[in-house]
């Protein structure tokens, strides 16, 4: 293992965000607020509770996730999209490093901005509403497995792109869409029978259902499910970046 | 003298089936200067590029200081520093840091004394806290030298550092060559401009379409394959050659006050003397003698039209 390698990596990826902190900040802190404004004030006064829980503090883990999902995917993807873009991945194929060591210090770069961001909502989100977390421990375990699979998956889109259309493409028609129909923002059972069943097929239901219940003990999956769910997705992701180390594809012609 | 660098039967066939390098035997000797002269496409680049790993070869063996490049690729890579063709840098970090990055990149601990040694040898102290897109084009191209020194290396890749760069800074890039090359760095370097072989290659190779057509030190090929010319500057001008002097192909320059004669220089016949005797004989006074002699330049492209000729 090539620690240093992996450390300078890290660094280097970091030194973006810091370089950017005060926008790295306030975009979530301002889109936080906003959501509340729409959400919590404008539909949470005509829905007062959802399963025991106040509006504004229901829509809260969604609001984390989507922000974490999101922010996960983009950081990795253009992570390591943009040394290709630039020319400079050069650099990494001609460094004593292994394509583990480069994931290792990309996907962990780009999970901890996510996971900073996470908790900058956290934070702001306790400024309007009043939260209780029922289970601090699952919480924790929930969002750093979805701040370092998205991360994964993030980095096999940049490294699958071959420009910044395709780069936006997978999280704009696919990421997006589930997110916001995986019930961020209402409990499942508020659905029509038929939307139920279809809404089930989609994988992000699982990762917010789980982690709304480390937060009220509420859930509309099993938290074993929901906790699986996020496993095997991470297994995927592990074994779609194992299959790309192994053939070199779109890295090494 | 120990080689650095072995490359033997090094084939590169790229995806579309195209063979970019096809059987390629080189080696480069502790402490010298290698320039890989050849026209665009010849196959420069993809050479340098299965070497530090860039790009995976087809079949045959790279060895750098006796490592493996592919079985022990982090200890070959840890030997070679590469200067890329292109300018590929990160335009918003600054000149310092993209340095040591590259110096963390390859395992090494942070060195800040080695750091400035570099940097100031390249003259880019001034502007280590410059954000590299403020940077000059040759400015940027030096801070790839120094990326490619931060850790240490001891042999470097310049894929023709002096392209598109004017005549002032490629004077200043033989100076710092120079300089690499004094202390102790093996380099390859690949060029078009011949006169850049001339001035700092301790052996040249010619590659034409993934083949090296040449390789030898850059003395013996001058003298192998280099034509003289013996200018002859006459008491009286001259009209015409007498015709028993036809044989030597002469030339008469400035209006009859000078004659040129060109010979293959280092063969054992040269035809010199013999010449000289004729003159004599004809009545031809002589003032003075001198001789040039041709530059890799013109023996490049006489090469290049040698094997195009047998290959047509
Ligand atoms: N990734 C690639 N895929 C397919 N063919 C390639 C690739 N890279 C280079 N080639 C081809 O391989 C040949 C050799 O290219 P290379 O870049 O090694 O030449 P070069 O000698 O460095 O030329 P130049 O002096 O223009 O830099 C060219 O015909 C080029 O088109
Ligand atoms: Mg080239």
């Amino acid at each position: 293992m090539n620690l240093l390698a992996i450390w300078a990596m890290y660094r280097s990826e970091m030194a973006r965000f810091f370089r950017t902190l005060g926008q790295s900040f306030l975009s979530p802190v301002i889109s936080t607020s906003l959501y509340f404004v729409v959400f919590g004030a404008a539909i949470g006064s005509r829905i007062d509770e959802v399963e025991g829980v106040s509006y504004g503090a229901f829509i809260v883990p969604g609001l984390i996730m989507l922000s974490v999902m999101t922010q996960a995917i983009s950081n990795a993807s253009f992570g390591i999209y943009f040394p290709k873009f630039m020319g400079t991945i050069y650099e990494l194929l001609s460094a004593p490093v292994n394509f583990l060591e480069i994931v290792v210090g990309f996907v962990g770069a780009a999970a901890t901005k996510a996971l900073f961001i996470g908790v900058v909502i956290l934070g702001t989100s306790a400024l309007f509403v009043d939260l209780q977390i029922a289970h601090p421990l699952v919480m924790v375990l929930f969002l750093l497995l979805t701040c370092v699979s998205f991360a994964l998956f993030g980095f096999i889109i940049g490294i699958w792109a071959k420009n910044f259309e395709q780069l936006q493409l997978v999280p704009l028609l696919v990421v997006t869409p589930l997110v916001f129909l995986g019930g961020s923002f209402y409990s499942i059972n508020m659905l029509p029978p038929i939307w139920q069943t279809i809404t089930m097929f989609n994988p992000v239901v699982y990762l917010v259902s789980g982690f709304r219940w480390s937060f009220f003990g509420i859930a509309d999956v099993p938290i074993l499910t929901s906790l699986l769910a996020i496993l095997l997705f991470q297994a995927l992701c592990l074994a779609g970046v194992w299959w790309i180390f192994r053939s070199g594809w779109r890295i090494r012609s | 003298m120990n080689e650095i660098l072995r490359i033997e039967g090094l084939t590169k066939t790229y995806e579309g089936g195209f063979t970019a390098l096809g059987g390629v035997d080189l080696d480069l000797k502790e402490g010298e200067i290698l320039a890989l002269l050849g026209p665009n496409g010849a196959g420069k680049t993809t050479l340098i590029s299965c070497v530090c790993g860039i790009v995976t070869s087809t079949a045959g063996t790279i060895t750098v200081g006796g490592y493996d490049a592919q079985k022990e690729y982090r200890k070959a890579r840890m030997l070679i520093g590469l200067v890329p063709q292109e300018i590929h840098l990160e335009p918003f970090s600054k000149v310092i840091d993209t340095v040591r990055y590259t110096r963390g990149l390859f395992g090494k601990r942070r060195d800040d004394a080695y750091i400035e040694k570099i940097l100031r040898q390249l003259s880019l102290w001034e502007k280590r806290d410059s954000k590299v897109m403020q940077l000059s084009g040759g400015m940027k191209r030096r801070v790839l030298i120094a990326k490619a020194l931060a850790h240490e290396p001891r042999v470097l890749f310049l894929d023709e550092p002096t392209a598109g760069v004017d005549v002032e800074l490629r004077k200043e890039m033989w100076a710092v060559v120079e300089t690499l090359k004094a202390s102790g760095v093996s380099i390859v370097l690949t060029t078009h401009y011949i006169e850049e072989a001339e001035a700092m290659a301790d052996r040249v190779g010619v590659i034409n379409k993934g083949k090296i057509a040449l390789i030898e030190e850059k003395s013996k090929l001058m003298a192998r394959l280099g034509r003289k010319t013996l200018r002859i500057e006459l008491d009286a001008s001259v009209s015409d050659i007498p015709a028993s002097l036809s044989d030597y192909n002469l030339r008469i320059v400035e209006g009859g006050e000078a004659l040129l004669y060109e010979y293959e220089a280092g063969t054992s016949n040269t035809g010199i003397t013999r010449l000289l005797a004729g003159l004599r004989d004809a009545g031809i006074t002589m003032k003075d003698l001198s001789t040039r002699q041709s530059s890799l330049e013109e023996i490049f492209v006489q090469l290049v039209a040698d094997q195009e000729e047998t290959a047509a």
